[in-house]
């Protein structure tokens, strides 16, 4: 370009840099969403995403009001989180707050399996199965289904006002906010026997608490499923940040295949596909997508790794006559060569699964193991402090213990104690007769049980240090089963 | 900060900030809606500040709408605690002492409830663990200056030690040392034989003689054999506690000024239902003798001979 045709003004000193144009004021610190409208995905893939979003929200939907009966008094709800008597049920595996660890174990093998899933194909898990995704899917077709697909959309805001207007987004919130209302509504079965609770909040009886979640739920659902959808992927989550670190060359990703895409184009039909790319440049993928990213730009954080792009695609490409996968999963390893498959030496078993693998079944056993061999009652001793011992009129010496026993099962169990330590020590409880008194307990139920252990003055001499071991013994009247505990007879120094 | 400055790597604008010369950071921008959630947030506070104590005033605080108080909170929840409370206190209040050890929930609830008590009331001069000291009896063990089943023990705590109350255990031991009834060599004596019940380390001729005193002297209160009487609340001199110790120095010191420690009418200060709440706590130490317990606990008696 002839520098005389520029204004005079930018020649002024004849310096190059002067020849730039104007600074433009710097871009804005925030952004504003750009509405996204996503057309609707025919295929593979959107038939498993339908197949997937119909199972989990069955799932969550359905649990809370499966029954299992645990006996009388007792909740019969399969799964519930009982909070208001700090244990969680799940079908016949009762776990009580100081058991919490088991679900601390859930969880590290949910991380566990994320880490996995994603390593071996990428972010399944926000594709598919995310309650995010899934409910921004349904909230979707919803819309779909009031306003129509992603041109009746567009056309319908860019719209003024007016009857139709008004009706076909009223009935999408509506839709939405019922639809959040029953999400909110099933949430709170989890915590309450469920077919109770139904009634009390229908009939306005229920505790306010369940009114409050309940709330919250269904404006959380709303607000995150209706309104702001991909936002929550791209600015909330902290998965998309994590999962750089997840995958490698040898993970499939959901990736635009540039080597063969490239130079895009329009392409006139009956016209030679040589010396061109695949991509028409229909820009199929970027209308379908949920997120509003374009594949072709490469792997990017806002990729939920949804595959709508991947049927889009083929849909063109059969279209035109093409080979399908030009997005494709497939792998960074691939990606580098045009010629290879888009799946071409993708490896599942390597040092990196497999350690995952390994990492899931110990923890998955420890748990397994654990569980199986758990106690159904629970017994602890707890020896009196204050004072560590005391000194009777006889001589002799008494120390005090607490013992609690826990009863995990469904039904009435008796328990009976013995004791074990230097010489003959006595017991003597406060509540009960005699010296072997057979202890029941209530289901589910601790039941605290202070017992003394005495020893006459004339045995005081074998005590051999001001800490003897003792070991309490207790034994489940009906099944034999016993337990024991370690502890001390305190006497003077 | 008002050039555009791109990174030419990514085609992204940068914030304009450069660290050491060439870092620089690239302008991701908010999502305008964060920014509005900011602002919802101040709304938030001021929200708070109208309906909840916010602002100290010159003499107070601004109280807030809901004129929400922690302090009524708690107070609320007592109330509510007390009232939950009402049907045991009033069985405990209409059933005898025995009956109420029988039930196992008011037996529960009284020992939880004395447990309370005794922190607040009794603690200071019988111990957290009422485990007693000098001067102040142990509780825990099964011996008794006033008798140790439900119903003696109820009586000492409603109407106390010398406490001035009319009901109160009132007799206490005279003074041989101060008030001349011994002199000191007799005292020495009578300590050597109290001590020898026990078969402590005493100077046998010295206990010989004080025989015959103790005989002559103590034997109305500790009876013949220094076995004591809860009636008088003498001690048993025989067992193996010594409220005021066993040396030959402290026997003799109890000999020359007496012995009479206090205790409150705590009756004058309790409601009925609080006393037979510490009742049966104190039973539930371990050394009370309950009347059907005491055929079965083996170190219940306290008149076995040593």
């Amino acid at each position: 370009m002839n520098t005389m045709d520029r204004p005079n003004k930018f020649l002024i000193g004849g310096d190059e840099s002067r020849s730039t144009p104007p600074p433009a004021p710097r871009q804005s610190d925030y952004v504003s969403r750009t509405k996204i409208y996503p057309k609707r995905a025919h295929g593979t893939f959107r038939g498993i995403k339908w197949i997937v979003m119909g199972v989990t929200l069955a799932i969550y939907y359905v649990v809370p009001w499966l029954r299992w009966n645990r006996g009388e008094g007792l909740p019969n709800q399969a799964i519930l989180f009982d909070f208001a008597n700090q244990r969680l049920l799940f079908g016949p595996i009762e776990i009580w707050a100081q058991e919490f660890y088991y679900v601390t174990g859930l969880l590290v093998i949910g991380a566990l399996s994320l880490f996995l899933v994603t390593s071996i194909a990428g972010r399944m898990w926000c594709g598919y199965a995310c309650p995010q995704t899934v409910w921004t899917d349904l909230m979707i077709s919803v819309e779909r289904f009031w306003q129509g697909d992603r041109n009746a959309q567009m056309r319908l805001d860019a719209q003024r006002w007016s009857f139709e207007k008004i009706w076909k987004k009223s009935a999408t919130h509506l839709s939405w906010l019922t639809i959040s209302l029953a999400t909110g509504g099933a949430l709170v079965f989890y915590f309450r026997d469920a077919p109770t609770l139904a009634v009390e909040l229908v009939h306005g009886t229920a505790s306010t608490v369940a009114y409050v979640f309940l709330g919250l739920f269904t404006l959380t659902t709303y607000l995150l499923g209706g309104l702001a959808r991909e936002q929550v992927c791209i600015y909330m989550c902290p998965w998309p940040r994590i999962q750089g670190a997840m995958v490698d060359r040898d993970s499939l990703l959901i990736s635009y295949r540039e080597l063969r895409g490239e130079p895009r184009g329009a392409h006139k039909k009956g016209t030679t596909w040589d010396d061109r790319g695949d991509c028409i440049d229909c820009k199929a993928c970027v209308a379908v997508c949920p997120t509003g990213i374009d594949i072709r730009d490469g792997s990017q954080l806002a990729c939920i790794q949804c595959a709508l792009c991947i049927d889009a695609c083929n849909e063109i490409m059969d279209r035109v006559g093409r080979p399908r996968e030009l997005i494709a999963y497939t792998t960074i390893g691939t990606l580098a060569n045009a010629t290879s498959a888009p799946r071409e030496g993708w490896r599942i078993i390597r040092p990196r699964t497999m350690l995952y693998t390994a990492m899931i079944t110990l923890v998955a056993s420890l748990m397994g193991w654990s569980l199986f061999n758990r106690a159904d009652f629970e017994f602890n001793v707890i020896q009196d402090r204050n004072p560590l011992f005391v000194v009777l009129s006889d001589g002799g010496l008494r120390n005090g213990y607490m013992i609690k026993i826990a009863n995990k099962v469904e039904g009435v169990r008796h328990f009976k104690l013995r004791f074990s330590g230097p010489a003959d020590l006595q017991p003597k409880f406060v509540e009960f007769d005699g010296t072997d008194p057979t202890i029941e307990v209530n289901p589910s139920e601790v039941r605290a049980v202070k017992v003394f252990l005495m020893l006459s003055s004339a045995q005081r001499k074998e005590l051999r240090s001001d800490a003897e071991p003792v070991t309490i013994e207790l034994q489940d009247v009906e099944s034999g089963k016993t337990a024991s505990r370690a502890t001390t007879f305190r006497s003077p120094p | 900060m008002s050039h555009r400055k791109i990174d030419e790597v990514t085609g992204v604008e940068t914030t304009g900030h450069v660290w050491d010369g060439d870092i620089s950071e690239l302008n991701k921008p908010l999502p305008r809606w964060w920014l509005y959630t900011f602002y919802v947030s101040i709304v938030w506070a001021i929200g708070y500040w109208v309906v909840y104590p916010a602002w100290p005033t010159i003499n107070g605080y601004t109280k807030g709408v809901l004129n929400y108080s922690q302090r009524d909170q708690v107070q609320q929840d007592i109330e509510a605690w007390k009232s939950g409370h009402a049907k045991y206190r009033s069985q405990i209040a209409e059933m005898s002492l025995a009956d109420i050890r029988k039930n196992d929930e008011l037996f529960q609830f009284s020992i939880a409830g004395g447990a309370a008590l005794f922190g607040e009331n009794c603690a200071g001069c019988h111990g957290r663990g009422a485990q007693g000291g000098i001067g102040y009896p142990n509780l825990n063990d099964d011996d008794w200056l006033w008798g140790g089943d439900l119903e003696k023990i109820h009586q000492t705590i409603a109407f106390g030690v010398r406490s001035g109350n009319p009901k109160a255990h009132d007799t206490a031991m005279p003074r041989f040392g101060v008030d001349k009834i011994l002199d000191e060599a007799q005292i020495r004596d009578a300590a050597n034989f109290v001590r020898s019940f026990s078969h402590l380390d005493v100077d046998q001729e010295a206990a010989k003689r004080g025989a015959q005193i103790f005989a002559d002297n103590c034997a109305a209160c500790h009876g013949d054999h220094g076995k004591g009487n809860q009636e008088m609340g003498a001690p048993n001199l025989t067992d193996a506690i010594w409220l005021y110790g066993n040396s030959q120095d402290a026997v003799m010191q109890s000999i020359r000024t007496g012995r009479g420690g206090a205790m409150p009418a705590w009756s004058e200060r309790l409601d009925p239902v609080a006393v037979k709440m510490l009742t049966l706590y104190v039973y539930s130490l371990g050394g009370a003798q309950a009347e059907a317990a005491s055929a079965s606990a083996p170190a219940a008696g306290t008149d076995k001979p040593k």
